[in-house]
Formats: structure tokens, sequence, C-alpha cells
């Protein structure tokens, strides 16, 4: 009986994230292809209402594990409950978003296990022989591995935007499975005492479909509202490049790059950032890249698809201006 | 405070990858560094014996070549190393490199272990978690700021969003992420000190470990290049211009907008 492709399905604050609906997606194709189910595994307090949604992007069966004790992500107790479920059901695979959550999970779970785990990898190949082949970034990005997992079930973390969530299907039922959460006392070690979240409407440079980013070239902290203007015209979020990050004109969390945030938007827009490695590993698979610099032999112009060689404070309000006339339309 | 901090030589991420005849990645003439996430976990370790006293250790597991970026480590301030370094080594998963960093640290001192959140190689982000998880001890990813009160450490944890704070008894492992410090450089007394300072080299059997037994779960069949990404064209005219022409190719060339 086949044991089915599982999925993650990370909630934050009562809602479904971004990759999850890209991996249930995914998902859904791999279990078509092998002749499996596809079940969503749903973690939180108060997420049954999600279950639905699970269904609606694939999932054939959805395990619920509702209880205050797991209303916050802690690495013991999210990882006493899956290591359960995941003995009990033994599935092929077991699919997460590599997430700062997943990061953090995925590994303590993959050793409790005593099982492989393909991390942070970008495709999945269906092999007749293998099951299921991960790609993965080595390197940061300047090669690719193959990683065949030996043992069941496959774990790995999944980068986001690596592949595309569908359309939901509103007629599609899952039959809901409600678990109960057990947690080992041993996996409370570790206390929660705050979550400070950044308020933004703004989207998370990983899951963003545009982002715009900053580098040495924006010369001082008050600068960046240029670029904000611009990104809140098309719904971006704004990134930045490590020298920008180092001069102290925006927090770490925004920096893109090998060390910072890899992202693949639709278009990321460089606005005066040279271009170094370090940035380009991070920013280099974004679908449509642009670049505003007034040095017209950055080596960011190597990558993009389309350069301004100019004054980026003078070319970004006018480009907001452009991107106005167009969401207008 | 018994501090260890596991730390990885890495290929220096300015470097260009190439792949050898078996396709493997060619290390040859690459310039080796220490991994640069660990450099955070070592100058954290360093401030920490600053402020509370105690001792540094350095643990790594790597070939011959490996020394180097040890005594690197060393410069910078810590007081000891011990390197894991055995041919019958083949390919190490992360698995695997949990288990035999599990076997080195229990042997030492420690009240909290250090390192990187991942390495810039594989950059898998798992050996220091499956570590502890193989160690039985509590771990916090990814911190960026971290506090320590006695036995008790309050660690700022980067998340999706934000940062959640989270305390822990020691001993803990903490994985720290850049932004945590600024890394010193090593000095010249520094460098020479390094000379001197103990350095243990142990085998696998010196673990009470054998390779054999030791079983590949994650195994690499192959490496590939990416295609490396061409530039396009420089717009033309004034900045107006230019913009317009941009805005007028995103939506209908490129269709992004």
């Amino acid at each position: 009986m086949p044991k089915g492709i599982w999925i993650f399905v990370e909630q934050a604050a009562g809602k479904i994230r971004k990759i999850s609906f890209e991996l249930l997606s995914q998902g859904r194709k791999i279990a078509d292809q092998t002749g499996e189910p596809l079940v969503a595994v749903i973690i939180g307090e108060k997420v049954a209402n999600l279950a639905k949604e699970a269904a609606e992007y694939g999932a054939d069966k959805v395990y619920l594990l509702d209880s205050p004790q797991l209303a916050q992500y802690t690495t013991g107790a999210y990882t006493s409950v899956l290591t359960k479920l995941l003995r009990n059901e033994e599935p092929q695979a077991f699919l997460m978003g590599h997430t700062a959550l997943a990061k953090d999970l995925a590994p303590r779970l993959a050793q409790r296990l005593g099982v492989g785990l393909a991390s942070d990898i970008i495709d999945i190949e269906v092999n007749q022989e293998k099951f299921l082949l991960f790609k993965r970034p080595v390197f940061t990005g300047s090669a690719f591995s193959f990683v065949e997992i030996l043992t069941k079930p496959l774990l790995a973390t999944v980068r986001a935007k690596s592949f595309v969530a569908s359309e939901p299907d509103p007629t599609r039922q899952a039959e809901v499975i409600e678990v109960a959460a057990e947690i080992d006392p041993g996996d409370l070690k570790v206390i929660l005492k705050d979550v400070a979240l950044i308020v933004t409407s703004r989207p998370a440079l990983t899951e963003a479909d545009i982002v715009i980013s900053g580098g040495r070239g924006m010369k001082a902290k008050e600068n960046f509202t240029i670029l904000e203007d611009l990104a809140d015209v098309v719904g971006a979020a704004v990134g930045a490049s490590r020298a920008a990050v180092d001069s102290g004109w925006i927090d770490n969390q925004f920096q893109v790059g090998q060390t910072g945030s890899i992202v693949a938007p639709t278009l990321y827009i460089a606005c005066g950032i040279s271009g170094a490695i370090q940035h380009i590993a991070g920013m280099g698979a974004s679908k449509v890249i642009i670049a505003i610099n007034k040095d017209p032999d950055a080596p960011i112009f190597n990558v993009a698809d389309y350069g301004i060689v100019g004054d980026l404070f003078e070319v970004v309000p006018l480009l907001t201006e452009e991107f106005k006339k167009l969401v207008n339309e | 405070m018994n501090i260890v901090v596991l730390m990885k030589q890495t290929v220096d991420t300015e470097a260009k990858i190439v792949l050898n005849s078996d396709g493997k990645i060619d290390t040859n003439g690459v310039t080796l560094v220490i991994n640069p996430l660990d450099e955070y976990a070592i100058e954290e370790a360093l401030r920490i014996k600053e402020r509370l006293g105690g001792e540094v250790t350095i643990v790594t597991l790597g070939g011959d070549q490996a020394t180097a970026a040890v005594r690197s480590a060393l410069a910078m301030g810590a007081d000891k190393a011990v390197q894991i370094n055995d041919p019958a080594l083949g390919e190490v998963d992360e698995g695997m490199a949990a288990t035999i960093l599990a076997k080195a640290v229990q042997t030492l001192p420690h009240d909290i272990v250090l390192a990187g959140v991942m390495d810039t190689d594989n950059g898998s982000a798992q050996v220091a978690v499956r570590m502890a998880e193989k160690m039985e001890l509590p771990s916090i990813s990814s911190v960026t700021k971290l506090d320590i009160d006695e036995s008790l450490a309050t660690a700022k944890r980067v998340i999706d969003g934000g940062l959640a704070t989270l305390e822990v008894t020691l001993p803990a492992v903490i994985t720290v992420v850049q932004g945590i410090n600024e890394v010193r450089y090593p000095s010249v007394a520094g460098i020479m000190k390094a000379k001197k300072k103990p350095l243990t080299v142990l085998k696998l059997s010196d673990l009470g470990l054998d390779a054999s037994n030791l079983a590949v779960q994650a195994k690499v069949l192959k490496f590939t290049l990416p295609i490396p990404r061409q530039g396009g064209k420089k717009l033309p005219g004034e900045p107006a211009e230019a913009a317009s022409l941009l805005a007028r190719l995103l939506r209908e060339e490129a269709k992004v907008l």
C-alpha cells in the first residue's frame, strides 16, 4: 500500500505560507506520477480551517496537529509530534519548505528518525529506479549536486520559488485526520520567551515576485525610501547588498547574498549594486534582472537582462512613475 | 566556561568552481578558508571567553589541508584544537559528520557548542543540529544575539519576518548567522602563538569509530555547473527615456509586469 508523498504545510499566524502551496502543487504532480496519495501535515493552534485550503491545492488527506502547545514553533515540540507521526505512518517522502523553521526542524527530525536529508533543494527528478532525486545548489550556487536519499522517508527541504503553485480547485476534498499532540517532556528544554515580528505591508524577500535591492550606491540609510516608493507601486520586497548592510543602512535580515537570503523572484532590480560574487549568488536565479548603476563596467551588468547606466537617484524615481502608469493601465 | 566551536574549512566563495575529469569539484589551486559563518562562531566564542573566562576549543573534520584553517582559528585566539583526519573516510554526509563530531565533542568538556548555521560549500545547515540530537543536547539555530548568564543562555533567533527570543540551560548547541558580531583579524602575535598551541589529530579509531560502520544516507550522484547568465542590453538614452523604455520592455518583451 503506497504511503504517500507528504507535505509539511507551514503556517504563520493562521495563514498557509506561499512555499507550502508551491510544494502541494508540485507534490500533486509527483503523487500522480508515482501513483500515491498526497498528504498534508498541518501543525499549530486553531488551524483546522486550513485543511480545506490544503485540499484545494491537491492534498488527498490532511493530518492535523492542533494544540495550544503547538501554537508557536519550537524545535522540540514539533520534532516530538512529527517523529511519532512519521514513524507510525511511514510515508515515502516528507517535503518541507527551506524556511527558517524547517532549516532548524528538518535536521533535528532527520537525525531522530535516523535518515538522510536533502536540504535546500531546487528540483526533484522522478526516477523509476531511484524514486526521487534531488537537485541542490552547492558552493553558493556555483555548482549543483544531485542527491539520492538512501533511507525512508525521503526527507527534503525545498527552496522557495523552485516550483509554481497551481490554481486551487475549490471542489477538491480531503480526508482530515486529527492527531493528538503528544510531546515528550525531554523535548521542552528550550523555552520560547518572545516572538517579535516586524510589521510590514511588503512581502517576505524569499516569497516576493519582485525584489528591489540597494547597494553601496544608495549612499545613506534615508535614501532607501526611494526604493520603498518603487517597491510599494508593484508590491515588491526591498533587499540590500552586503555593502549596504555593513554600512548600517539597512538591517541584516534584508541582505540578499550567499550569507543572507537567496532569492529567485520573477523580477530583480539591483540599484547601485556592483555585483560581487557574494551578491550574484543570492539573486542569480531570478527570472529577469535589471541593473541600475553609474559605472558602465560594474559586473552586475554581466548578469542583468536590462541595464541602465545612470544615477539611481535620477532613474529610480522616474521608474516609479513609469511603473505607476503601467499599474494603472 | 568550556566553549567548543565546530569549524569547517571551505572553498573561498570568490573561487571559480570547476569539475575534474571524475565529475567531482576540483579543489586544486583553489583558496581554502575558514567557513565564513564559522568565523562568526569563533568570534562569539572568543567574546564569551573574554567576558566569562574559560577555554575555546576548535573541533574540525577534515584532511591534511584543513590544518591551515585550524591554525587560523588558533591565531584568532582559540586555545586548542581537535582535528579528526582519517584517510579511511570517503564521502561524508551530514549524518556521518554529526556522528563523528559528536564523539569528538563528547571527549571534551563542553558548556556550549557554537557553529556557523551552515557551511558555504555544502550549504545544508544540518551538521550542528544533527550533532546536538546525537548528543541529546538542546539547540537554537540561526542566532543573531547571544547572552550568557551563568548557565542560562538567552538567544535571539532569526525567524521568517522577525526574531524569536529563546532561553536554554547549558549545555546547548547554538548556530550563528552573519551579523551576530564583527570578526576580528588575527594579530601577528596571534599568528606566532598559534603555531605553539595544542592541536590534537585523531583517527576514527581514537573515537571508537570505524569507517566501515558509518554509512552515507544522502549520496551525491553527480555534480553539474550552472549555465552562466548572459548580460543583456544596456538601454540607451537619457534617464527619462531609458526608464520609459525599460517599463515597456518589462511589460511587452519580458512580460513580468
